[in-house]
């Protein structure tokens, strides 16, 4: 119901109109879902986890365990909003959860009457047998039985971000500790942030009848506010929740950009931040806690301080007819402001019998407690327990409890420090530096009355300051409340039922005595086993109460009992936030070649190699499947001339008069020696010995050479060249560089090559002039440009590089003339065969496991220098005639096909592990041979040619005979690349 | 004959403009990489310092100004980005053609440090990040090369393969930073 007077929070003017299961009710702006829900009589919102118990609002902040609701609909729908934060907005749509087939008549509230089967650890005891039972039956039927809201499925269509900040100071809370704070580090001059999980700057101060400065509390807070907005170095966060703090002054963040505003102003609905601060002030606040008694979680029940929130900020309460049950001072104040108020205020309860009446005129019990409440579905009456222990039933409608505030010290104790107890105000404080670089400040700390905290507050954001580097002093303090907090403390109020204490996961008083019963003494235990606290809202309203209860059990005092562990996130943060920006095309960048329009105009398929899109076919008209076209594409290659973009191969330049003992140190074999204009094929070892990538390096001029990678390694080697050069040989004088990026680069294959290049060259070629592995510059059609004449295919080859600029204009030139010359461009699937056919490697051979021994390449090695991985690869594991050596397949038998991934057996052998002498690295079906062939590592392979093993693939059950052939299988004396 | 036809890494892709925000592509003259062999930083400063009147910049900073710019961008090297080199630099470092292996664009405007804040993990504030201060950082998952060339100005340059990728991040962000101003 609505209470006529001041409410700060809401604009009366503004009506408006927002739906919840389906009925249409009209709340103001300013309003919470929660309260707008209250001021239109709807006491109920959900049902509890396992026993669908009716539930209602509980607290008037984000700890909220109760009140959850699904917002929104279709593919936006989004589960577990708390309706205490959810602002409402003209045609919000909302709807409970865990109810079926409606909120007030519920199948599952059945559980509640099978209570006593479903306490602490019923699943362990229970569902253990049969084994199988587990997956099949228990487990879909607690599932669908216990859980709150559901995901709608379909993909999220909203948009999400996430964003880096920094600051000097960073404050997080704006009760009067936090805009103190802000305030007095921001005159030093530091740059500050604030950030406030409401939508406005005040805090607790929204919710207080009080004055500072003989202004309205709330008015103060929104004058600060308007000062702090007006100051360019501060920038003010509403709306986002600190939910974490990390290593180095780093805190997570989320903010709820669009959480209030229609779908159609919501183009983006959350941000995740990460915000880096030289000093940090904790100024969270406090939260209240309940005192457990029998049936406290009905609906009505509330927490006090919530409860005088709701009337004071919103102009809501429950009902006309209120009662307030407390162990405080705190919980007076409840009453005096709901009685100011207008509101019925029936019953002021204080579990201490020596407390005096703070509230003024109204019923007062010193000395009773609340032993059971009453009304199913909303609360309608509470029993009073006299100090003597006779009862009295007091009809009510609303019930504000307190059994004292806990201090946030969440964010403090992030970094795995723990809070202290402080016995005064029964509770766990934070203190300074548990976090590096962080200052606790007002409630954090526990310090409770406004005047206080306003000092705490500008102390703390004057030390942030100056430990930050900047000079200022303390402002003039404002006046205010600083009423002291008594309390005296109590937890459960003795009794037969059940006392909620965990109204999220469902965990009462008899589950933390059964859980010490059973020896589960250990706090963290305990957790585990009743699920206390393990819920979305981490148990902020329950932990403090639960382990008090625990302690007692156990007969230990409660420091000596300690916490739980303190976890980010702080409040839930989903996962669409935190993963921003890394959907679809942002989960990794795309690199494309110059060639890559043109390829794809040409209908190429594309795969990714690495980041890289390369072409896998150009198809051609005809043609139904990838083979045909890749058969053709070898053949042309060997039989007239081929295309094909080869820049994503890397490529580093290398300057200075040390370059050749680099690479000799580099290479396993000898580079020195080789002269300017030409090329050689270099292999790269690990330090461990084994084979890291191959290539070829071009001597440019005396001082100037080119290195080239696999596409696969290039990173890898420009960073090993790195370690290599700075740890081991950093006396010598050589500079090199990525040039990668620098140069679109062609292979011309096949027996027109050269015809091809002698119709595009300023000058043209002959063999004498460019012979196999020459190297050199050449204009082509006026632009300069490289040339070298190497050969992964086995043909007679060259690789063109030009700046990037004209790699488009060229590879368009190059398909053209090879087109014209019966040749065109080809793509990886021919690459591959080409190479499979001349058994030349890539890293499916040096795949990390394998040696210059194991590839044929032994004598590669130079014995005449030193180089990386040279004393390793020498170790007698390494050369052993027994490792799997490279060999050529080809099938013998009946079945022809070969299988990437299958091993190998001698024929007669059993296809069992233990027998197993091999496997297959590469297939590809060679037309030039017209069959499949294969590469692949055998034992003693390199002696075994013209034998006869068995391939076979476990997986998709393929036997194959076949014989070990030597890896090169197409024109072994290498004639063709001469030519 | 044909002629080869010069592309650039951002043709078709740009210029954008979202809210107060503009991305477009920089032409960047020569980028040549500058990096001084053995015992020779002093002598390239010097030749830099005669040939174009810019020194050869400390980490993190660049020197000299729109056309004739030396970025640092690691260890022992910097980008000389505009003027072609002079052979008297050869004497001293060794020199390599980078003016094809890089998108370089601006991104310019009132929210462009709002915008870099959506990718870029480090602190580009103003008084910290300032005009003609460089860094070799990230740009989402790219890496980048981020200067601060006016108050209200970054050139960032990525691989030129990534042009496609830093086009869309940056005008994704952007769409982003204009899309919160038009919220109530």
């Amino acid at each position: 119901m609505r209470i006529d007077g001041k409410a700060h929070g809401i604009d009366r003017s503004k009506p408006v109109s927002f739906r919840f299961d389906g009925v249409t009710h009209s709340g103001f702006q300013g309003d919470t879902l929660a309260s707008a829900l209250m001021g239109a009589g709807v006491r109920m919102l959900g049902r509890s986890f396992k026993y669908h118990r009716p539930r209602g609002v509980l607290t008037s902040g984000s700890e909220e365990p109760n009140a959850l609701v699904t917002v929104r609909s279709g593919a936006q729908a989004e589960p577990n909003m708390r309706a205490t934060i959810q602002e409402i907005y003209e045609g919000l749509e909302a709807k409970s959860q865990n109810r079926w087939p409606s909120l007030g008549f519920d199948l599952m509230a059945v559980n509640d009457l099978a209570a006593p089967f479903f306490g602490a650890g019923f699943y362990y005891k229970t569902f253990m047998w049969p084994k199988a039972f587990w997956e099949k039956l228990y487990e879909p039927l607690i599932r669908h039985a216990a859980g709150l809201g559901a995901l709608p499925g379909g993909d999220n269509p909203d948009a999400y971000e996430k964003a880096y900040a920094f600051c000097d100071v960073l404050v997080v809370g704006s009760g009067p500790a936090g805009l103190m704070a802000a305030l007095t580090a921001a005159k030093t001059g530091a740059d500050v942030i604030l950030c406030e999980e409401d939508s406005m700057l005040g805090g607790r101060l929204l919710s207080e009848r009080e004055t500072i400065d003989g202004m309205d509390a709330a008015l103060w807070a929104a004058e600060i506010a308007g000062t702090l907005r007006a100051m360019d170095n501060v920038r003010i966060m509403t709306r986002t929740a600190v939910t974490g703090a990390y290593d180095q002054g780093v805190y997570g963040a989320l903010e709820r950009v669009s959480h209030h505003c229609a779908a159609s102003q919501a183009t983006l609905l959350e941000c995740f931040w990460r915000i880096t601060a030289q000093r940090t002030v904790l100024a969270s606040g406090a939260l209240e806690r309940h005192i457990a008694f029998r049936d406290n979680d009905r609906p009505g029940v509330m927490m006090a301080g919530a409860l005088r929130a709701y009337a004071n900020r919103w102009g809501v309460a429950p009902g006309r007819s209120v009662a307030v049950f407390g162990n405080n001072d705190d919980a007076h104040r409840t009453a005096r402001d709901l009685a100011k108020a207008g509101l019925n205020v029936a019953a002021l309860i204080d579990s201490r019998p020596d407390a005096e009446n703070l509230a003024g005129d109204v019923p007062f019990y010193p000395g009773y407690h609340v032993a059971r409440a009453h009304g199913r579905t909303g609360l309608d009456a509470i029993t009073l327990r006299a100090p003597h222990g006779g009862e009295d039933r007091i009809a009510v409608e609303a019930l504000g409890v307190s059994g004292g505030w806990n201090p946030s010290v969440h964010l403090a104790c992030h970094m795995n420090k723990r809070p202290i107890w402080n016995d005064t105000i029964a509770a766990f404080v934070a203190q300074d530096d548990m976090v590096p670089g962080m200052i606790c400040a007002g409630a954090a700390r526990g310090v409770f009355s406004t005047a206080d905290c306003l000092k705490s507050g500008a102390e703390a954001g004057l030390e942030a300051a100056r430990s930050a580097g900047y000079r200022g002093a303390l402002p003039p303090l404002p006046q205010a409340d600083d009423a002291v907090y008594n309390l005296r403390r109590l937890w459960a109020v003795d009794g037969p039922g059940r006392a909620w204490l965990d109204f999220q996961n469902d965990v009462t008083v008899k589950d933390i005595k059964q859980a010490a019963a059973e020896n589960y003494r250990s706090v963290e235990h305990m957790k585990r086993y009743t699920t206390q606290g393990m819920a979305t809202d981490q148990g902020k309203s329950s932990n403090v109460a639960a382990l008090a209860i625990l302690a007692d059990v156990t007969g230990r005092d409660i420091p000596e009992t300690g916490t739980t562990t303190f976890r980010p996130p702080y409040v839930p943060v989903s996962i669409a936030a935190m993963g921003a920006g890394a959907q679809a095309e942002g989960f990794a960048p795309q690199r494309f070649t110059t060639s890559h329009l043109a390829s794809t105009q040409m209908g190429a398929p594309m795969i990714e190699a690495g980041l890289w899109y390369r072409p896998s076919y150009f198809p051609r008209d005809g043609e139904k499947t990838w083979r045909q076209s890749c058969d053709r594409e070898v053949n042309m290659v060997r039989n007239a001339v081929g295309i094909c973009d080869v820049s994503t191969l890397g490529k580093i330049d290398l300057q200075g008069p040390d370059v050749g003992a680099f690479l000799d140190f580099v290479y396993c074999n000898t580079f020195s020696t080789l002269k300017p204009g030409r090329v050689r094929y270099g292999l790269m070892l690990r330090e461990d010995g084994y084979v890291m990538d191959d290539g070829t390096t071009a001597r440019l001029s005396d001082g100037q050479w080119i290195m080239t990678t696999t596409t696969a390694a290039a990173g890898e080697v420009m960073k090993h060249l790195e370690w290599v050069y700075q740890a081991h040989c950093p006396q010598l004088d050589l500079r090199f560089i990525s040039v990668t990026e620098q140069w679109a680069q062609f292979a011309i294959a096949g027996p027109e090559a050269r015809a091809l290049l002698n119709g595009l060259l300023d000058d043209k070629l002959d063999d004498e002039g460019f012979p196999f592995m020459a190297c050199g510059d050449v204009s082509v059609m006026g632009i300069p440009a490289r040339l070298f004449r190497i050969s992964f295919s086995g043909e007679h080859a060259y690789e063109l590089a030009i700046p990037s600029r004209y790699g488009d204009a060229l590879f368009r030139i190059l398909v053209a003339r090879a087109e014209a010359l019966g040749g065109g461009a080809y793509g990886m699937e021919a690459l591959n065969v080409l190479r499979i056919e001349k058994g030349h490697i890539t890293h499916s051979e040096i795949h990390g496991r394998t040696t210059a021994f194991d590839i044929g390449f032994g004598r590669m090695v130079s014995k005449k220098k030193d180089c990386i991985g040279q004393t390793m690869a020498a170790r007698p594991g390494l050369v052993d005639e027994d490792r799997e050596q490279l060999v050529g397949l080809r099938p013998v038998g009946a079945v022809k096909q070969l299988v990437a991934g299958g091993h190998l057996f001698a024929p007669e052998d059993a296809p069992i592990r233990e027998n197993d002498q091999g496997y297959i690295t590469s297939v590809g079906f060679s037309p030039s041979l017209g069959e499949m062939r294969a590469l692949g590592f055998l034992k003693h392979g390199r002696s075994r040619h013209g034998q006869k093993v068995k391939m076979v693939d476990h997986m998709r059950g393929i036997e194959t005979l076949c014989e070990v052939t030597d890896p090169v299988a197409f024109d072994r004396e290498g004639g063709r690349l001469r030519g | 004959m044909a002629e080869l036809i010069a592309q650039s890494p951002c043709r078709d892709l740009l210029p954008v403009t979202h809210g107060t925000v503009t991305l477009s592509e920089v032409d960047p003259g020569n980028i040549t990489s500058l990096s001084p062999f053995k015992g020779k930083a002093a002598t390239l400063s010097d030749a830099l310092n005669s040939a174009y009147g810019l020194r050869f910049p400390a980490p993190g900073r660049s020197t000299g100004k729109e056309g004739a710019r030396c970025l640092w961008t690691g260890r022992h090297q910097a980008f000389l980005q505009g003027p072609e080199p002079v052979d008297s630099l050869k004497a001293s470092a060794a020199l390599t053609d980078q003016s094809d292996a890089w998108t370089v664009v601006s991104l310019e405007g009132a929210d462009a440090e709002d915008v870099l804040a959506r990718l870029v993990p480090i602190d580009l504030r103003a008084g910290v990040f300032k005009r003609g201060h460089t860094a070799r950082t990230l740009c989402q998952h790219m890496t980048a090369s981020i200067t601060r060339t006016g108050a209200n100005r970054f050139q960032i340059m990525v691989f030129r393969s990534m042009a496609a990728t830093l086009c869309h991040e940056l005008g994704e962000a952007m769409h982003m930073v204009a899309a919160r101003a038009g919220r109530p």
